[in-house]
């Protein structure tokens, strides 16, 4: 019966083949689109992921400001108001599980004949633990490196592709500001941060020799910043709350006093910069789901045209014993064909773009199972419910008027 | 003890229409046993279809009662009806009433797809083609229904309407659309078949066509004004 009815509507359809495929088309354009924006919307979540879990978990950047006493400040000559002594203090608080000091800044870099401006990096191991960065090739630096101002040196993806081209960076030796470092290792790779920059743009020293040999501050004991990771996201608001009234403890501010240092929360930024993603997909698919509507209505209209062309044909069937739910499940299925076929051809068109687009534009695409179920789900349902008034209105029909028509 | 296959009793029907409803039917009373071949006749208009129809569970009457094989029809709920249209009823119209867009075999074959005995397709276009066989039209079983004669696509019909094997066929004007000739030949097949036994009740103007028939009922403004019985005729 279900094969016989198959074979009827795929008739119906034939019998029309232009109307067939316009109306196919809508749901073609429907569900193309709609894959389409949800590969283009979960791959821009996608990207952002990976970009939060590049950057480390739980983390929060304290930045100095400057020194201060008594609600004066103490001019240029002050430096920054955190120091190393202010990490160790904050590692000691419950529910912190790393604090790395750093001092950053931009910087030549020389090897051989090569030449590039690198982001240098001055910190403890501390600063690859909270960042969960890992070894590509050689080794990290241990405390002893920092204790003893060594010149060694981990070097970014890019810096060691701009420098060192097809040669192994391990081993060879770069200079910072006329000083030689001696490359150890070659950091894993990151991709862009949250702002767009490249993580892998970079060279990490210890804290002590970038300090002497290439900032060269007055003030080595002072870090502009700290990085402070939280042991789990549950800990951060204590871990802030706790880290900021012990540093203004340590820096002996007063009541009513403005604190002497930022806190910049960085999970809430990459929370921020997820939520942003998730809303632009959503946006993304609604706008598509538009469409899918659309194609469903074009449905609607073909099939109630259809319905009253074909009155005599439903009254000859009635006349030979076809039952109401025959008539409904005929016109029923060829709504159902019709979307059914239209989202194939429609996701298979909708891949090819989100596919075409990764190739042209390298923006992430993702395509789910669960996207692909949920277009055909939609075009079913758009089949079954668009379909169904038409095809009710066909059931409905008294025999004899039917026969009677046209 | 044996009933009639039709029992009709003060069976009337009103149309709707603009004006005052107009009563089509009023009050006719008739029985036909199984086996009959009946001839309806009557002016234009007298309500011949209309009651055609009702036999035929197309439509519904107004007032009165329809026992169709000792089953009041009334009482009757759509699924029922359509069952009684697949299985006791064929209906032969005057105007064919094939599907233009579909094969002979698989017009014959349509009835079959409705009865719910979840024969193959190739089982129903089987049975079709023995149906087309008796009414001597098997080598057209795949050809479309545009592509033969008005006579032709009446025996076609008549095959659609035989497929189910009922015990009642019904036809409204059967060789109206038909020269004497072509007219003559599918009398021979209602003869034919009413030999078989199956019930035949069918409307015509033609009194050449109604000799067929051994019982010839006149309607005459929704009313039964004769109703008599004709004399064999030898099958030419
Ligand atoms: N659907 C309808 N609505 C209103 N009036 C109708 C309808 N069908 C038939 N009639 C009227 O009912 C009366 C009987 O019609 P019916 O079709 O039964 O006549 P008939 O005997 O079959 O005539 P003919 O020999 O011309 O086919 C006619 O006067 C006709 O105008
Ligand atoms: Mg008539």
């Amino acid at each position: 019966m279900l094969k016989a009815m198959l074979g009827e509507a795929w008739y119906a359809m034939g019998a029309n083949r232009l109307r067939t495929a316009l109306t196919m088309l809508g749901m073609v354009i429907g569900v193309g689109s709609v894959v389409l924006m949800m590969a283009i919307g979960q791959g821009a979540q996608y990207a952002v992921a990976q970009t939060i879990s590049s950057m480390g978990s739980n983390l929060y950047i304290l930045i100095s400001g400057s020194t201060s006493s008594g609600g004066l400040r103490s001019g240029g000559g002050g430096g920054p108001s955190l120091n190393v002594a202010d990490g160790e203090a904050i590692a000691e608080l419950d529910g912190v599980s790393h604090v790395a000091p750093v001092h950053q800044g931009r910087q030549q870099l020389v090897h051989g004949a090569n030449n590039w401006s690198s982001t240098v990096v001055g910190t403890t191991p501390a600063y690859l633990d909270a960042r969960a960065w890992t070894m590509a090739s050689g080794y990290a630096f241990g405390d002893s490196d920092v204790r003893s101002a060594t010149r060694v040196a981990l070097i970014g993806q890019t810096t060691a592709d701009n420098l060192f081209a097809a040669e192994d960076p391990v081993g060879k030796t770069i200079r910072i500001q006329q000083s030689p470092f001696l490359v150890i290792g070659v950091l894993a790779k990151k991709g862009q941060n949250l702002d767009g920059r490249d993580q892998d743009d970079t060279v990490i020293v210890p804290l002590s020799t970038a300090q002497r040999k290439v900032f060269g501050t007055p003030f080595p004991g002072s870090v502009r910043l700290l990085m402070v990771q939280a042991s789990s996201a549950e800990a951060m608001p204590a871990v802030e709350a706790d880290m900021i009234a012990l540093l203004r403890q340590r820096h002996r501010l007063r009541e009513g006093q403005d604190n002497d240092f930022y806190v910049r929360n960085l999970a809430a930024a990459a929370d921020t910069a997820a939520e942003t993603t998730r809303v632009m997909s959503v946006l993304l698919g609604a706008i598509a789901s538009v469409s899918l509507l659309v194609g469903g209505i074009g449905i609607m209209n073909i099939m109630l045209v259809s319905v009253t062309e074909r009155t005599r044909e439903i009254g000859i069937r009635m006349a030979i014993g076809a039952r109401q739910k025959d008539i409904l499940a005929q016109f029923l299925l060829e709504a159902l064909m019709i979307s059914v076929a239209g989202c194939l051809i429609g996701l298979a068109l909708g891949i090819a773009g989100a596919l075409l687009t990764n190739a042209i534009t390298d923006m992430a695409i993702v395509i789910s199972g669960a996207s692909v179920l949920v277009a055909f789900a939609v075009a079913a349902g758009i089949g079954i419910f668009f379909g169904f008034y038409p095809a009710r209105r066909a059931a409905a029909l008294d025999p004899i008027e039917a026969l009677r028509h046209q | 003890m044996s009933q009639p296959l039709i029992r009709v009793a003060a069976l009337g029907k009103s149309y709707r229409t603009a004006a005052a409803p107009f009563p089509a039917l009023r009050g006719v009373d008739l029985s036909i046993d199984a086996g009959e071949f009946v001839a309806i006749m009557g002016h234009s208009g007298s309500g011949k279809s209309t009651f055609m129809n009702l036999l035929g569970c197309l439509d519904t009457a107004s007032s009165g009662d329809y026992f169709l094989a000792g089953r009041k029809v009334a009482d009757l709920d759509q699924e029922q009806l359509a069952a009684l249209r697949n299985q006791t009823i064929g209906f032969v119209f005057q105007g064919f009433n094939l599907l233009q867009r579909m094969s002979l075999e698989d017009n014959v074959a349509l009835p079959l797809v409705y009865a719910g005995r979840g024969l193959a397709r190739e089982q129903r276009r089987q049975s079709a083609r023995q149906e087309l066989a008796r009414v001597g039209l098997a080598s057209y079983a795949s050809s479309l229904p545009s592509r033969i004669s008005g006579g032709q696509q009446q025996r076609v019909a008549i095959a659609r309407a035989l497929v189910n094997s009922p015990q009642l066929l019904l036809a409204d004007e059967p060789t109206g659309n038909l020269d004497s000739h072509t007219s003559e030949e599918i009398m021979k097949l209602f003869s034919q078949l009413n030999g078989e036994g199956i019930t035949i009740v069918l409307v015509t103007h033609e009194p050449d066509i109604a000799a067929w028939a051994r019982r010839q009922v006149c309607f005459l403004d929704g009313l039964i004004v004769s109703d008599v019985a004709t004399p064999p005729r030898a099958l030419a």
